[in-house]
């Protein structure tokens, strides 16, 4: 089996043994009603109405989606329409909370008894991938058992992204619920074998996980090279399994689930007070970060902004939802909290590096964890060359960000694969 | 809070950039071109000297004639200028040496485009030009130290560079002929560089020195020269049945300086590994064809400029199969 390519960086992880505190109740929070992959969910509540924790204001009949729930209780006082990152506009709850945290009367545990209760509990609890792509959850659980048998659970705990530590505190702080969300999921989905992928970067969460794990068989503990992109998808399932992946397929395709460590340990958690997701914990560093850099549980729909001056930044000139490598840069700290962020990161330089010509350094291709040829995918993208993009294979393309991280010449040639991938015409 | 810089992901670069990679060519080809100078003298520093600095005047006029950016600052124009000034023997007329930069940058690389779009490899070319042009001024070598007086010293086209040329390459494999009796020098001197040549090519302990230094610390890939050096050893000692000859052929001319830095140009050489290595077999193949069979001495650069020419098409046929990737179907 060959190792795939990918980088070296900087782990820069200074808050790994930072323990996670809570995040100071905010007075007001946004809640857009699209924080997953797939449809947006219509907004249940209007200005003025009352709402309690854990009361569930956003959902769909569409397939692919997943319900959003009030963090606080208080009041709603606008429906705003909220500009998200990727440029879509959806509808936003703002809610004023009133300090009291009343618990909504639906919380209850849900009752789990086989695979299509755990999934319908995994829908309710609003869980999309913690990880960062936000995959509604109970849409991975719901593979076809006929079709795509699954035989391993992959879960993913590489969190190879420098200065995240969210994953890592998560099984350092309650490695129960991550092993008992695995058994949970093993149990109720028929999944023989799971194996916890930790980069080796993590060995106090390798030594612990071993030894919590030390009488399950069922769950194995694979340390895993520290190697960026480590943690993606088809990256984690061949390093842990040495399946491929193929173009077009699912990870079930290939008789494997990945699901991120915290989003197990969620499903434990819900499957035990049937508090849906409202907080999440998430790293707060970057070096904008003047004091309090570390791990919080924050609400869903906080304002960035409110993080940042808790973390004493006062001139950041880039703000990340998730991490430098595959992040998402905010254009207003006013922007809230997702489901899906697990860090904000604020950097005092915010400017990219100058481009200058292609040298054909070829450094592109060696590092592209997919074997792709960014270099020549921007020359078929600049000549508009469709087909040719389409023999490169531009669409397997993950966006981890490789090339233009070792592009000696600056050229944003992850940028140019997304746009190279737009221009293909889709069936 | 506001002014923030929104930009798409990675946010993170590798410190890394075109100068740097030219700095560390530079510095990986300094030994070579110090132990020209060592044996070749002051009139050596200054051909270098002459070549680096026209190389850079002809960038910067190119880059200012066709108003586009300025790239002087990435150092290539230096590594052509030093590349092509250890290509000309020490006693090349400066006009000469002008000549040949004009050809490398403003011809081969700045009419092209620029860094990066030369199809050929400047200096490669360039030498090509001057050899077939100013082939006496090109040939007239000269020994060792022959500046100090301490050797007999011989500057002219005279018989002496007559003979060293005839040295040069072409009588080393001539079918039949003893190398021995043929080549006035050990193999420890083929080694070191003290012997006739170009003034940055014949020190082989330098020039494996600069390269393994680009290997090791990643610049260059080692499939090229590898496979060029390799190829053309190989073939030579089926050839030649003779191990020595091998070596003698290995350590002569321009083959250490061509193998590790003109046929790992970036530009003019393909991208993958495996396009490497067939790029390396076809430099060994076809100077081993020169060098054996050619009325020419001296096949390296013809090799590698032959190899620039079908790097587009090596390229094609050496693409990377992506990871997972399904065949298309075929109608």
């Amino acid at each position: 089996m060959n190792k795939l390519n990918g980088v070296h960086l900087n782990h820069n992880k200074g808050t790994k043994n930072c323990e996670t505190i809570d995040f100071p109740l905010p007075k007001s929070v946004v809640i857009p009603m699209s924080q997953h992959m797939g449809a947006p969910c219509e907004c249940l509540v209007k200005k003025g109405d009352p709402v309690t924790v854990g009361q569930k204001i956003g959902d769909t009949d569409a397939f692919m989606s997943a319900p959003i729930h009030s963090p606080v209780s208080g009041t709603v006082t606008d429906v705003i329409d909220f500009l998200l990152t990727s440029g879509a506009v959806c509808k936003a709850a703002v809610i004023e909370s009133d300090g009291l945290q009343i618990v909504c009367p639906d919380v209850k545990p849900p009752e789990i008894t086989d695979k299509q209760s755990l999934i319908a509990a995994v829908r309710e609890s609003g869980l999309t991938g913690l990880g960062g792509a936000g995959f509604p959850t109970h849409i991975k659980l719901n593979f076809d058992a006929v079709k795509t048998p699954v035989d391993t659970l992959v879960i993913n705990a590489a969190e190879c992204e420098p200065y995240i530590t969210s994953d890592f505190r998560e099984m350092m702080e309650s490695p129960m619920d991550v092993i008992e969300g695995i058994l949970l999921v093993q149990k109720y989905l028929g999944i023989p074998i799971c194996k916890l992928c930790i980069e080796d970067n993590k060995p106090e969460a390798i030594a612990l996980m071993k030894k919590k794990t030390e009488d399950i068989k069922s769950i194995q503990i694979v340390a895993l090279p520290s190697s960026y992109p480590q943690g993606a998808e088809k990256v984690i399932v061949y390093s842990a399994t040495g399946r491929i992946v193929a173009e077009g397929e699912l990870p079930s395709n290939q008789g494997v689930m990945v699901m991120n460590v915290s989003t197990a340990a969620h499903i434990y958690r819900y499957s035990q007070d049937g508090m849906p997701l409202i907080k999440r914990r998430l790293t707060i560093d970057g070096d904008a970060v003047t004091k309090n850099a570390g791990n919080y549980f924050v609400l869903i729909g906080t304002r960035v902004s409110e993080l940042l001056d808790h973390c004493g930044v006062t001139e950041a000139k880039k703000v990340l939802y998730g991490g430098p490598m595959m992040g998402i840069c905010l254009y207003d700290t006013d922007q809230p909290v997702l489901k899906n962020n697990n860090a904000i990161l604020a950097f005092k330089n915010g400017e990219s590096p100058k481009t200058t010509a292609c040298i054909r350094c070829g450094r592109c291709v060696r590092t592209c964890p997919l074997n792709l040829m960014p270099v020549m995918i921007e020359n078929a993208y600049n000549a508009e060359d469709v087909e040719e993009l389409k023999r490169l294979k531009v669409t397997l393309c993950m966006n981890c960000g490789c090339c233009s991280y070792a592009c000696p010449a600056h050229r944003p040639l992850a940028e140019i694969n997304q746009l190279a991938k737009a221009m293909i015409p889709r069936k | 809070m506001k002014g923030l810089f929104v930009s798409p992901s990675p946010h993170r670069a590798a410190d890394m950039s075109t100068s740097k990679i030219m700095l560390t060519v530079i510095i990986a080809l300094f030994p070579a071109a110090m132990a020209g100078c060592v044996f070749f003298g002051p009139r050596a520093a200054a051909v270098l000297a002459v070549c680096i600095a026209a190389c850079v005047i002809f960038e910067a006029l190119c880059r200012i004639v066709m108003k586009k950016d300025q790239t002087i600052g990435d150092l290539s124009a230096v590594v052509t200028g030093l590349l092509l000034g250890m290509n000309l023997p020490a006693t090349v007329p400066f006009y000469v040496a002008v000549i040949g930069s004009f050809v490398a940058i403003v011809v081969v690389k700045q009419l092209f485009g620029g860094i990066g779009q030369n199809f050929a490899n400047p200096a490669i070319a360039a030498r090509i030009v001057l050899m077939l042009s100013f082939t006496p001024q090109m040939s007239n070598w000269v020994k060792p130290y022959w500046y100090s007086g301490a050797v007999d010293a011989e500057t002219s086209a005279t018989p002496l560079a007559a003979e060293w040329l005839e040295f040069q390459d072409a009588t080393v494999y001539s079918v039949g002929t003893s190398l021995r009796k043929m080549a006035p020098f050990t193999l420890s001197e083929m080694f070191w560089g003290e012997t006739g040549g170009c003034i940055g090519e014949t020190c082989a302990a330098m020039l494996i020195l600069g390269g393994l230094f680009l290997i090791v610390i990643k610049v260059i890939s080692p499939a090229t020269p590898i496979a060029f050096i390799g190829s053309f050893a190989v073939l030579t000692l089926i050839y030649t049945g003779s191990l020595v000859e091998t070596l003698y052929g290995v350590l002569a001319g321009g083959l250490l300086i061509g193998a590790f830095f003109m046929a790992t140009d970036y530009a003019t050489t393909p991208l993958t590994t495996k396009g490497k290595v067939v790029f390396g077999i076809g430099c060994g193949l076809v100077t081993f064809i020169i060098r054996s069979f050619g009325s020419f001495p001296e096949g390296v650069s013809f090799s590698i400029l032959l190899m620039n020419l079908l790097t587009p098409y090596i390229d094609r046929l050496t693409k990377a199969s992506p990871f997972g990737a399904k065949k298309p179907v075929k109608s």
